[in-house]
């Protein structure tokens, strides 16, 4: 049981990071969603066996699933899904902005990584953002 | 004592919630986010008292057992950063509110309630006792970081802020399972807990979850080969939000790092450490040489001098840690305050090109005078508090004798240097390029009023902070160098929180 959980969670981890490195911002989005689950799995897998809902009065207590990860696992779902909110606005406005959701290089590095800075290539620089 | 400490976290996002309720009326929302921040500060600096006296105070939330729930402890560290990370959020607002006056700054309406949702995550990851609320901590302020980045929707902002996000979000990522991995083989994520289990660990997963950290804080330290999101991002951002985070983000990364390896006995990655700091130094400042923009350059410079904390940590001795710890309270005023001055510069000038500006010692002494002190002391020259930090550091490797580190610290100073007289010879010397543009400010004048003596009186006040640190140098020492022996014994810290 356990195991099946850690190889999904290394599975999930694997796509997600492939995703993430992608240059559109929707796989991204993507990837980091994987991502969010691999690390929930990760955490369920560190709490140990299952068992049953840990609800006080209501069950055994040396039957219960330990209650500790899920309360973090909660936590992280709910900080991922407004990440995922915040990065499908910003996929957004990159696409009002320049018509796709691709990121874009940094014109500056390109700009001193290519030339000798000189005035007319802060002109171009300007023109080109 | 105990509501002090809970106030701290508690007390900015109350304000936070009360100043987007009436975020349309400026006024009040400004007095709002002032009245917190100055509260916050004097509370800070009230627990740096208490715990100077009485020792490590260790708060459970919730009455709960510390393996169960969340344990809130201000250290000696704990408390002198956090005085000085609140006094430095307060200079910044109140140039924040000079600047909205001549109608440069960010989007006045959630500027102000965002840096508050940010003070609160500091006060967070400062204070906490557990690795899964520092998690948290991290999430509060890089969401509200985010915001602050990218709200004015600017296209720069947004590609650079997307490049900050995906990477600091990897990082978070990295950061919860790096939980998960701590939390299965130790059973608890209380760092006072992992304090007494992770050094009963076999050495392979001991050098595991170190290096893991390692990654996850270096990441959002900004320590070489984890750093190229920042010299990209910062400099896109409006100013007070780039001094922000200039002063205070990657240094909440150091002090997760201390934090953690110093309570985790983490000594055998020292030499790890040594070396990402030495590289870090090396490639920050050579990053700076090569820039031409005062935001850029000095950006490249965050990197450079997180390498020298990272030194102080690598040595693990209570010279070096209480090194790190100087170093930590000289440096997030610093930084903030170039930031502050570049901004002024911008607001001045209309850009921050060094070639576009000539002569502006002559036009305007006093914006020489307030960029004079600061570089200096970034540099590390006598009597600034940066050369009080660095000797600290130099001393504690000499000690050791770590001399690589020792030699590839003092070159990276000279770079330092170097770097600002190119500044300053852009900048302040020589003339004016007759074919610069002169980009005309939003509102017209902003070289009269009250916005511009609130921003110049910002700046002047927090150049005045980082001159009485280099004051206070003997007591400050002698309070990092207490902070250190706690850090590097953390039974004081666990007696405190378990007990």
């Amino acid at each position: 049981m356990s195991l099946a959980l850690v190889f999904a969670a290394g599975g999930l981890a694997a796509i997600g990071t492939y995703l993430v490195t992608a240059r559109s911002l929707s796989r991204i989005v993507l990837g980091f969603s994987l991502l969010g689950h691999s690390a929930v799995l990760a955490l369920l897998a560190a709490g140990g066996p299952a068992g049953e809902a840990p609800i006080a009065d209501r069950s055994e207590p040396d039957t219960l699933a330990n209650p500790l990860p899920q309360a973090l696992s909660l936590t992280a779902i709910v900080i991922s899904f407004g990440l995922t909110l915040f990065l499908l606005a910003l996929a957004r406005r990159q696409h009002q902005l320049s018509g796709d959701d691709l990121v874009e290089d940094d014109l500056e590095d390109r700009r001193i990584a290519a030339s000798k800075p000189t005035t007319q290539s802060h002109a171009a620089t300007e023109e080109a953002a | 004592m105990t509501a002090v400490v809970a106030l701290l976290v508690a007390g900015p996002l109350v304000a936070s919630a009360a100043g987007l309720a009436c975020r349309a009326r400026s006024r009040l929302r400004d007095t709002i986010t002032i009245g917190s921040l100055t509260a916050v500060t004097a509370l800070a600096a009230w627990l740096l008292i208490a715990v100077e006296r009485d020792g490590t105070i260790a708060v459970r939330v919730g009455g709960w057992d510390p393996e169960l729930g969340i344990v809130l402890v201000a250290d000696l560290f704990a408390a002198l950063i956090l005085v000085v990370a609140m006094a430095t959020i307060l200079v910044v607002e109140i140039y924040a509110i000079g600047q909205r006056r001549t109608a440069w700054g960010a989007d006045p309406q959630l500027a102000g309630p965002l840096l508050l949702v940010l003070t609160a995550g500091i006060a967070l990851a400062i204070l906490t006792g557990d690795l899964f609320t520092l998690f948290v901590a991290f999430e509060l302020i890089l969401v509200s970081s985010y915001v602050l980045l990218t709200h004015q929707g600017r296209r720069g902002q947004i590609r650079s802020g997307m490049t900050y996000v995906t990477m600091n979000l990897f990082a978070s990522t990295l950061f919860l399972i790096g939980v998960a991995v701590v939390y299965a083989a130790t059973g608890t994520v209380n760092l006072a807990l992992l304090a007494e289990r992770i050094p009963e660990l076999p050495s392979e997963l001991q050098w595991g979850i170190g290096l893991w950290f390692l990654v996850v804080f270096g990441t959002k330290a900004a320590i070489f080969p984890l750093f190229s999101w920042l010299p990209d991002s910062y400099p896109t951002a409006p100013t007070t939000i780039t001094a922000v985070f200039a002063g205070l983000l990657t240094k909440i990364g150091v002090y997760a790092l201390i934090r953690f390896n110093t309570l985790t006995g983490m000594e055998d990655l020292g030499p790890v450490i040594l070396t990402a700091a030495g590289i870090t130094m090396l490639v920050g400042v050579a990053g700076a040489l090569a820039q031409d923009d005062v935001k850029r350059i000095l950006s490249f410079h965050i990197v450079s001098q997180i390498g020298y904390m990272l030194m102080g940590l690598g040595l693990f001795s209570v010279a070096g840690v209480a090194g790190a710890v100087l170093f930590l309270i000289h440096q997030i005023p610093i930084k903030t305050v170039l930031f502050l001055v570049g901004g002024l510069i911008e607001e001045h000038e209309g850009t921050s090109a060094l070639d576009r500006i000539g002569g502006l010692s002559a036009r305007q002494p006093l914006l020489a005078a307030l960029f004079a002190i600061p570089a200096l002391s970034l540099a590390g020259l006598p009597p600034f508090s940066g050369f009080v930090a660095k000797l600290a550091l130099v001393e504690a490797g000499i000690a050791e004798l770590a001399m690589p580190i020792v030699v590839v610290s003092l070159a990276a100073s000279i770079l330092t240097l170097l770097s600002m007289a190119k500044i300053w010879l852009g900048l302040f010397w020589g003339t004016k390029p007759d074919d610069a543009p002169r980009i005309v400010t939003p509102t017209g004048d902003t070289r009269s009023g009250l916005g511009r003596r609130l921003t110049v009186g910002a700046t002047a006040t927090a150049v005045a902070g980082t001159v009485a640190i280099a004051l206070f140098a003997g007591p400050l020492w002698d309070l990092s160098e207490r902070a250190a022996t706690d850090l590097l014994d953390p039974v004081a810290y666990t007696n405190e929180v378990l007990g």
